[in-house]
């Protein structure tokens, strides 16, 4: 069984991601990819499992997010670990949308990353490659204090100290 | 000088450790090269023709003397006993070892000083003008407001991975001494009608291979939005900015391609979502950052009385009186002045100091500057609050050290980049011409007869050494794998900042001091009266100028 990172516990990963070129939806939890997901659409309303979406993190979240608000993940892809436009992404579904689904990090982002990526709101980590799951977890915990305002910190330090 | 509390020193010693354990896991083959790269950047960590390269941050220049003994301390200790000033005012090392660098952020750490992101894509040193809180023309201290700035850009979770390097400078008076308009975002103190204090917003600004000056897309915003303002800014180049190429990837092409006021709409309709949010500066948090930042114990010294006992002395000690004349300056606060050090000897890499001349510094500081002391983006050192009956004593113990070079603001207190002896991106060497124009213009007499003058030399069109904004600009290309040097004129990183244009075909190494020479003839038989460089370059034109560095020599 594949394996997520996911609230900070190494877990078993039961969504089940399609080959783009798939004609039939699989029974089960689905990930789909946003294309997918628009083809789909039919197949969705009367379909078993749950569904989820990949959206890339140079989408117009604000144009696209509406429908998607209310599936229970969403997960956003970096194509490569420098492209920071998920972090944003991610900011926005929480901070702007209120999105309180898992958020999936998927794609080329890499372990150093965690711990910026979690304070912007991604709480399920799904590696590309077979990275060590429970020693990257380590990486969530690289800073114990923070200046700015984020996900999981409301308030600045300077309203702290 | 702020201090840290133990917030701001967890959150340095936690990046210490991250960074060792980074490092050690790239030494176990761990982590990829390419992985591994963006880590040590932003851990102010270059890899360059001879070795890596550390880049320190020193927040808006200001260093402690204790501080300064510790970057001697390091030099001395993991490198080669010398370290080098940036235009951007951090300090760099040259030779340190990587398995080493972890220790030295260790021992860093232990000054409240670190290497957080001094490199890579990401929130940059903020800078800011050298004479904050002592300056005639100051409106309001700009430190402040830099320290904000730093706590609010140290580890921002959502723009460590932007497009490309993000770099802020504010600007604290009526002149301009940060060259914030050449930067990703400038930032200007302003007060309005009611004497309330903000900031005029300059976006879009950079030198690099398209230099461009920046554009203002908000003419207040009132001080306690800053942070918000920032978010907005940065959040919407992140999303938007150029990631397929890295030459197009800097804010200001983005600016450039929405236009200045596009650009300014869309960072609006962030920032609505954002505003009064709790990013907002409290009144308590700006009084708290702006305690570090007190007026010194001045004592009430009759102003003019102790400048007249100096002009004294200096009457009957010429070379006293030069190195008053060009390296010291009035403050706001009477009889102090402000004294820079040079760092340009003829002879030294623009900018390079060593162990020793550090120690020298922090003993200068703590006799006669209250313990602090200033990098500026010109590559110096200034002390600041000097009592005026004290400089004698001061110049004394700064020429011994090779410190009182009397050329500030002179053309042989070049700007100048690492260039061919140490960058593997140059294109030519730029540390050879810089001395070579020094050796050349070495009568005092003469450089003083020129006055101010600005002579900027980068190796490759990068620009680190502000080609683009020099009086003189003087730019390394590559001919055929032969180093050749092109001449600009005109350019100023001042409030009117301009950029210059290209002369005409490039020089060899040998003809580019006498080039310069011809440029120096062109200005003293046109110049009217005390009109500088700049000016009478401005009035006359660039044909001039042209005709007599490419006349065929007869
Ligand atoms: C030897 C190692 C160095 C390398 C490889 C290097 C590389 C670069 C590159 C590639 C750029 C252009 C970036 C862009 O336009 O996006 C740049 C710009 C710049 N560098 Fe360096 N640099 C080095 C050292 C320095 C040093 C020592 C200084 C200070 C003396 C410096 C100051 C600057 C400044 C001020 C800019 C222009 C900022 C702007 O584009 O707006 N660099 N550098
Ligand atoms: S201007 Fe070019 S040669 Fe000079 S330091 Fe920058 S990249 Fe290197």
């Amino acid at each position: 069984m594949p394996q997520v990172l996911k609230d900070n516990c190494v877990v078993n990963d039961d969504w089940i991601t399609l080959e783009e070129s798939s004609e039939t939806l699989p029974s089960g939890d689905v990930l789909l990819s946003y294309d997918q997901w628009q083809g789909f659409s039919e197949q969705i309303t009367r379909h078993d499992g749950s569904v989820g979406v990949i959206i890339d993190g140079n989408a117009e979240i604000e144009e696209i997010i509406e429908p998607l608000l209310k599936l229970p993940l969403i997960a956003i892809n970096f194509p490569k670990f420098a492209d920071g436009r998920g972090f944003s992404a991610a900011r926005l579904l929480r901070e702007r949308f209120n999105y309180t689904g898992e958020i999936r990090a998927v794609g080329g982002f890499i372990r150093d990353q965690l711990y910026l990526l979690s304070r912007c709101g991604f709480n399920a980590f799904k590696f590309a490659d077979d990275t060590d799951l429970s020693e990257s977890a380590k990486s969530l915990k690289d800073f114990s204090e923070t200046y700015q305002v984020s996900v999981e910190q409301k308030n600045p330090l300077f309203r702290r100290r | 000088m702020y201090k840290y509390d133990n917030y701001d020193h967890k959150i340095v010693n936690e990046r210490v450790e991250q960074f060792r354990d980074q490092t050690q896991r790239y030494l176990a083959g761990e982590i990829a090269d390419e992985e591994f790269l963006p880590l040590r950047l932003q851990n102010g960590l270059y890899v360059q023709r001879l070795a890596p390269m550390l880049r320190i941050a020193v927040p808006y220049g200001m260093l402690s003397s204790r501080q300064v003994r510790k970057l001697a301390h390091i030099s001395r200790v993991f490198d080669k006993g010398y370290v080098h000033i940036t235009t951007r005012q951090n300090v760099q090392l040259n030779w340190p070892a990587l398995e080493e660098v972890p220790d030295i952020l260790a021992e860093l750490a232990e000054v409240e000083m670190h290497a957080i992101q001094t490199s890579g894509n990401c929130i940059r040193n903020t800078t800011t003008d050298q004479f904050a809180g002592v300056a005639e023309d100051e409106i309001e201290d700009p430190r402040p407001w830099c320290e904000l700035i730093r706590q609010w850009s140290t580890l921002h979770p959502e723009f460590a991975f932007l497009p490309r390097k993000f770099k802020i400078a504010v600007c604290g008076s009526t002149e301009d001494r940060a060259a914030f308009l050449l930067h990703d975002i400038g930032l200007q103190l302003v007060k309005n009608d009611n004497e309330e204090l903000g900031f005029e917003v300059f976006v879009g600004g950079g030198l690099g291979r398209t230099p461009i000056i920046g554009s203002s897309i908000r003419k207040f915003l009132p001080k306690q939005h800053l942070l918000s303002y920032l978010d907005a800014i940065v959040r919407v180049y992140n999303r938007y900015g150029n990631r397929d190429n890295k030459y197009k990837a800097r804010i200001k092409i983005l600016v450039k391609a929405w236009t200045p006021e596009v650009f300014a709409q869309r960072v609006e309709a962030e920032w609505k979502h954002l505003k009064d949010g709790p990013s907002t500066l409290t009144n308590s948090e700006i009084s708290r950052v702006k305690s570090f930042f007190p007026s010194p114990d001045y004592k009430d010294i009759n102003g003019s009385e102790s400048a007249d006992k100096v002009a004294e002395i200096a009457a009957d000690n010429i070379a006293f009186k030069r190195w008053l004349d060009r390296n010291t300056q009035p403050q706001k606060q009477s009889g102090y002045r402000s004294v820079t050090l040079s760092l340009k000897p003829a002879g030294v890499a623009p900018g390079d100091v060593t162990d020793k001349q550090l120690e020298t510094i922090a003993d200068l500081a703590d006799r006669f500057s209250f313990g602090e002391l200033r990098a500026t983006h010109n590559q110096n050192i200034v002390l600041t609050d000097v009592i005026e009956s004290d400089l004698m004593e001061l110049w004394q113990q700064a020429k011994e050290s090779a410190l009182a070079t009397p050329t500030i603001g002179t053309i042989n207190d070049m700007i100048c980049c690492p260039g061919g002896d140490y960058c593997s991106l140059a294109n030519a060497k730029s540390i050879p011409v810089a001395e070579a124009i020094q050796r050349k213009f070495s009568d005092l007499d003469y450089v003083y007869d020129l006055g101010d003058l600005e002579l900027n030399i980068s190796g490759c069109m990068n620009a680190c050494g502000h080609h683009h904004v020099g009086h003189i600009g003087i730019l390394g290309v590559d001919k055929k794998g032969k180093e050749w040097y092109q001449i600009q004129l005109g350019g100023s990183a001042s409030k009117n900042a301009s950029l210059a244009k290209v002369l005409g075909p490039s020089l060899s190494r040998d003809q580019i001091t006498d080039g310069i020479e011809k440029l120096l003839d062109v200005y003293v038989e046109n110049r009217i009266a005390d009109e500088s460089f700049l000016s009478t370059y401005q009035r006359i034109g660039i044909e001039k100028f042209k005709e007599r560095v490419y006349a065929p020599s007869t």
